[in-house]
């Protein structure tokens, strides 16, 4: 049985899903420790080094416009990233489980509220809420993770509320009924550790679409202020640089997508290797 | 007709099919699991041959390797011959031919069986015009003529029904119709009447024996059922893990099975006899389950008001005593065991269960009555908690009412009631997954005596398990329900597992109850003529008792039917 499961998980995790958990194993390591490790100012200029080429001696990948570290900037830009990613998919989990959980099991009235709560969340295009919500509570790391967590929540909601629809008609859900049961303990003890498994899934996919959707509104020039380092900040400023320096867009940039694929795979990997094991479970 | 089959049983010399040395494996992580162990079977022309054996001894997966139609993970090695052909050599363009061709095949479940959004009129065309290039006209002509012999009724119009339209027994019909549309010379059914009701089943099986007559098949029918074993069979081949443990002609192995399993099978099956006396417990008298003029209503789309299912019942239970709830599917009975317990809200001018009145009762008066009542499921594969350990299964009552929450008291509590059912006490560390079907059962039953109920509704605790497994089943609740004494609400399709466990018996039919009264009464001299039907549908597992069984029930048939025509 064991030798089972270790077999599964040599073949969910095979070379690029191992190479993926590096990736985000540096990247975690190098945002929690990095400024302790190198410890150059991200936001200190000097001009007279500016738009070096990555290699160059102090630099080791480069300056940019102003002539600040782009390495430096990259580590604490990581912080930036992960921080709001991370952030907004935990609050869209919360968020999400709860109405998925309580309109899948209650039915009725609290069924349709939930539910359509998460229609009109999914009706609005993200980027001009973003924009509105942004104009009115102004940029920032919290108004950020505020907005992505419920931008994000309807896609745990959905998922929670059509596995526990299945869930609750089982003969172990009525049991806990018939023998006593309170509706938390039904709810918190009962469903949700058996719908569990498509939420943990779901967990890293969304923190990818978290980190590329605020990546892309920092592009845009919303969500964080300036001089703040962000990967996506750097990437717009970098562009304009374009025609002397490709590197200043084509750092931060390969950062964000090794992070997104990283998270993708993760995600794939768990997938296989999850399901396998609850495959098992049902025999 | 009867005595042509007895006759046509006699093999002649050829077999029409061969199988010898047959193996087949399945890949598993990196290697092959073999799941037959090389296995020889004869069929001749128009026999009909059983294949026995409980879940996982292979038999499905033989009758699959025959029609060539296991998963492709599956290998398949020996000597299948269909005359002189060799299966194993043949194309998959000539399988196709055979498969619907030379051999006919139903199935267990004819609603997955058939494609639903096609109506069954569309598909035995095709079935028809796969084999033989006639037109849509004549194939459609030929549907409905293969729809008469069936003894579809109204065939006709039910060629232009979809499958949902039709009852189970009228798509297992349907299912024939397609088998049989080319005329094969083998027919092979997988559990053809396994998902049907006694009396459906009864009538399924009539047909597939004048069927055969009628068209000298030969018949492999796989099945887990000795009653229906010998009622259809001729010669029987019991398979056990794989392995073929005894081939014998039905008469000599139900006489004198000469191995051991076939013996233990024969001793497992629960052979009703309704004319003995049941011994009747002197009942209490004290009610624990009181129920007047229940009903309970489903919410319907379709039906105004929506679906009465349980339609005005009276049902009494006294302390300690064995009620049986016997009905075919539709009946009411689950309905009746989940109103009792609270789990479907139903209306009554009484239901008073454990000395509380369950009409508009509080929250805290459930409370308290779901302390007293519990409940076996029918499913071992779903009723446990499979994210949680067999012992935090077993005790979560007692934590939900509040009565233990201390873990190591718990784990103590949980090892005793598994000792109780006769699983070590080690095992409540284990997951649900890691049991079999019976195991888990095993663990259900522990949970339900966990708050030491005054009632235990027990639906259908049995009928999703082999039947060796069912006999220890049985035995554990009969002796757990005379140790601890409490009532219990046996709900079941099977009469004579329902003979044999309770005191007083209580028909359903169509939510109402048709009879009632103590057992030995009800089952040995039914009044209603449904009873008397029910009764006469099950099969026993003896061929001579059954074939006189089953003479009776067709000559009671006919002087029904001949009444009918009168009246």
């Amino acid at each position: 049985m064991s030798a089972l499961i270790s077999t599964r998980l040599r073949r969910a995790f095979g070379p690029v899903e191992l190479a993926a958990l590096l990736v985000l194993a540096a990247l975690i390591l190098g945002a929690a420790f990095g400024p302790w490790l190198i410890p150059t100012d991200p936001i200190a200029q000097d001009i007279g080094n500016m738009l070096l080429p990555p290699g160059a001696p102090g630099h080791l990948l480069g300056t940019d416009e102003l002539g600040r570290d782009v390495l430096t900037r990259l580590i604490y830009g990581a912080r930036v990233e992960l921080v709001v990613a991370l952030g907004a998919s935990c609050l869209a989990m919360v968020l999400g489980v709860t109405l998925g959980l309580l309109g899948g099991y209650l039915g009725g009235i609290v069924e349709m509220v939930s539910m359509r709560l998460v229609d009109i969340i999914l009706s609005f295009p993200p980027f001009i809420v973003a924009l509105l919500f942004i104009t009115i509570y102004g940029p920032g790391q919290g108004t950020l993770i505020v907005l992505l967590g419920v931008m994000l929540a309807p896609t745990f909601a959905r998922l929670v509320y059509g596995q526990t629809l299945t869930v609750k008609r089982l003969e172990y859900v009525q049991a806990a009924v018939a023998f006593g049961a309170s509706l938390p303990t039904r709810l918190f003890t009962v469903v949700l550790p058996n719908v569990a498994v498509p939420i943990i899934l779901q967990f890293p996919i969304t923190m990818a679409i978290a980190l590329l959707t605020a990546s892309g509104l920092r592009y845009l020039g919303i969500g964080i202020v300036p001089p703040t380092p962000s990967w996506g900040g750097m990437v717009a400023s970098g562009q304009r640089f374009v025609s002397q320096d490709l590197w200043l867009i084509i750092i931060p940039g390969t950062a964000i997508v090794l992070t997104v694929l990283s998270f993708g795979l993760l995600g794939n990997a768990l997938q296989y290797w999850l399901d396998a094991r609850s495959a098992g479970d049902r025999r | 007709m009867t005595m042509a089959s007895e006759t046509s049983a006699a093999p002649s010399d050829a077999p029409l099919l061969q199988i010898r040395d047959l193996r087949v494996e399945f890949s598993s992580g990196g290697g092959w699991t073999e799941v037959v162990h090389g296995i020889d079977i004869d069929l001749h022309a128009g026999e009909t041959l059983a294949v026995v054996g409980e879940s996982g001894s292979g038999k499905s997966v033989t009758a699959m390797s025959v029609l060539g139609l296991l998963p492709r993970t599956a290998r398949v090695k020996g000597t299948l011959r269909l005359g002189d052909e060799d299966l194993l050599a043949a194309s998959s363009r000539r399988l196709q031919q055979i498969r619907g061709g030379e051999i006919g095949m139903i199935f267990q479940e004819p609603m997955t069986a058939l494609n639903p959004v096609y109506t069954i009129g569309d598909q035995i065309v095709g079935a028809i015009r796969a084999h033989r290039r006639i037109s849509r006209q004549e194939a459609r002509s030929h549907a409905i003529d293969l729809l008469r012999q069936v003894n579809m009724p109204e065939p006709a119009e039910k060629f232009s029904r979809y499958p949902h339209q039709l009852s189970g027994g009228q798509r297992q019909r349907a299912m024939i119709a397609m088998a049989i549309s080319s005329q094969p010379k083998i027919l092979i059914a997988d559990e053809p009447t396994t998902a049907l009701d006694v009396t459906v089943q009864a009538e399924i099986l009539d047909l597939l024996r004048d069927l055969q007559v009628r068209m000298g098949m030969a018949i492999m029918i796989i099945t887990h059922d000795m009653g229906v074993v010998a009622d259809m069979a001729s010669r029987v081949v019991v398979m056990q893990h794989g392995r073929i443990v005894e081939t014998a002609p039905v008469k000599a192995l139900f006489a004198a099975p000469a191995q051991d399993y076939p013996q233990t099978l024969l001793a497992a099956v629960p052979r009703a006899n309704f004319n003995a006396q049941t011994a009747e417990a002197a009942t209490s008298g004290k009610p624990v389950l009181e129920a007047k003029d229940l009903r309970v209503r489903y919410p319907s789309h379709f039906i105004a008001g929506g679906f009465l299912a349980v339609d005005g019942v009276d049902l009494r239970v006294d302390a300690g005593e064995v009620v049986g709830l016997v009905g075919e599917s539709g009946s009411g009975k689950s309905t009746i065991g989940r109103a009792v317990i609270g789990l479907t809200p139903a209306t009554a001018s009484t239901l008073r269960v454990c000395g509380h009145d369950m009409i508009g009762a509080s929250g805290r008066t459930m409370k308290q009555l779901r302390r007293t009542v519990s409940i076996v499921f029918q499913d071992p594969a779903s009723s446990l908690n499979p994210r949680a350990t067999v012992g935090s299964n077993i005790t979560a009552p007692l934590r939900w009412n509040g009565i233990e929450g201390d873990g190591r008291k718990l784990d103590g509590i949980g090892r005793e009631l598994l000792e109780r059912v006769k699983l070590p006490g080690d095992w409540v560390d284990r997951f649900p997954h890691e049991l079999s079907g019976g195991q888990r059962q095993r663990v259900s039953i522990a949970r339900a005596i966990a708050m030491r109920p005054q009632l235990m509704v027990a639906d259908e605790p049995t009928s999703a398990l082999d039947v060796t497994v069912q006999a220890t089943i049985l035995a554990l609740l009969r002796e757990l329900q005379r140790d601890f004494g409490f009532a219990c609400l046996f709900i079941s399709h099977d009469l004579s597992l329902v003979q044999q466990l309770s005191q007083r018996v209580v028909v359903l039919r169509g939510g109402k109850v048709s009879e009632q009264g103590p057992t030995s009464i009800v089952l040995g001299s039914p009044n209603e003529p449904y009873t008397r039907a029910l009764v006469a549908a099950a099969p026993v597992p003896d061929p001579d008792l059954q074939r006189q069984r089953r003479l009776a029930r067709q000559a009671q048939q006919a002087s029904d039917r001949a009444a009918a025509m009168q009246g």
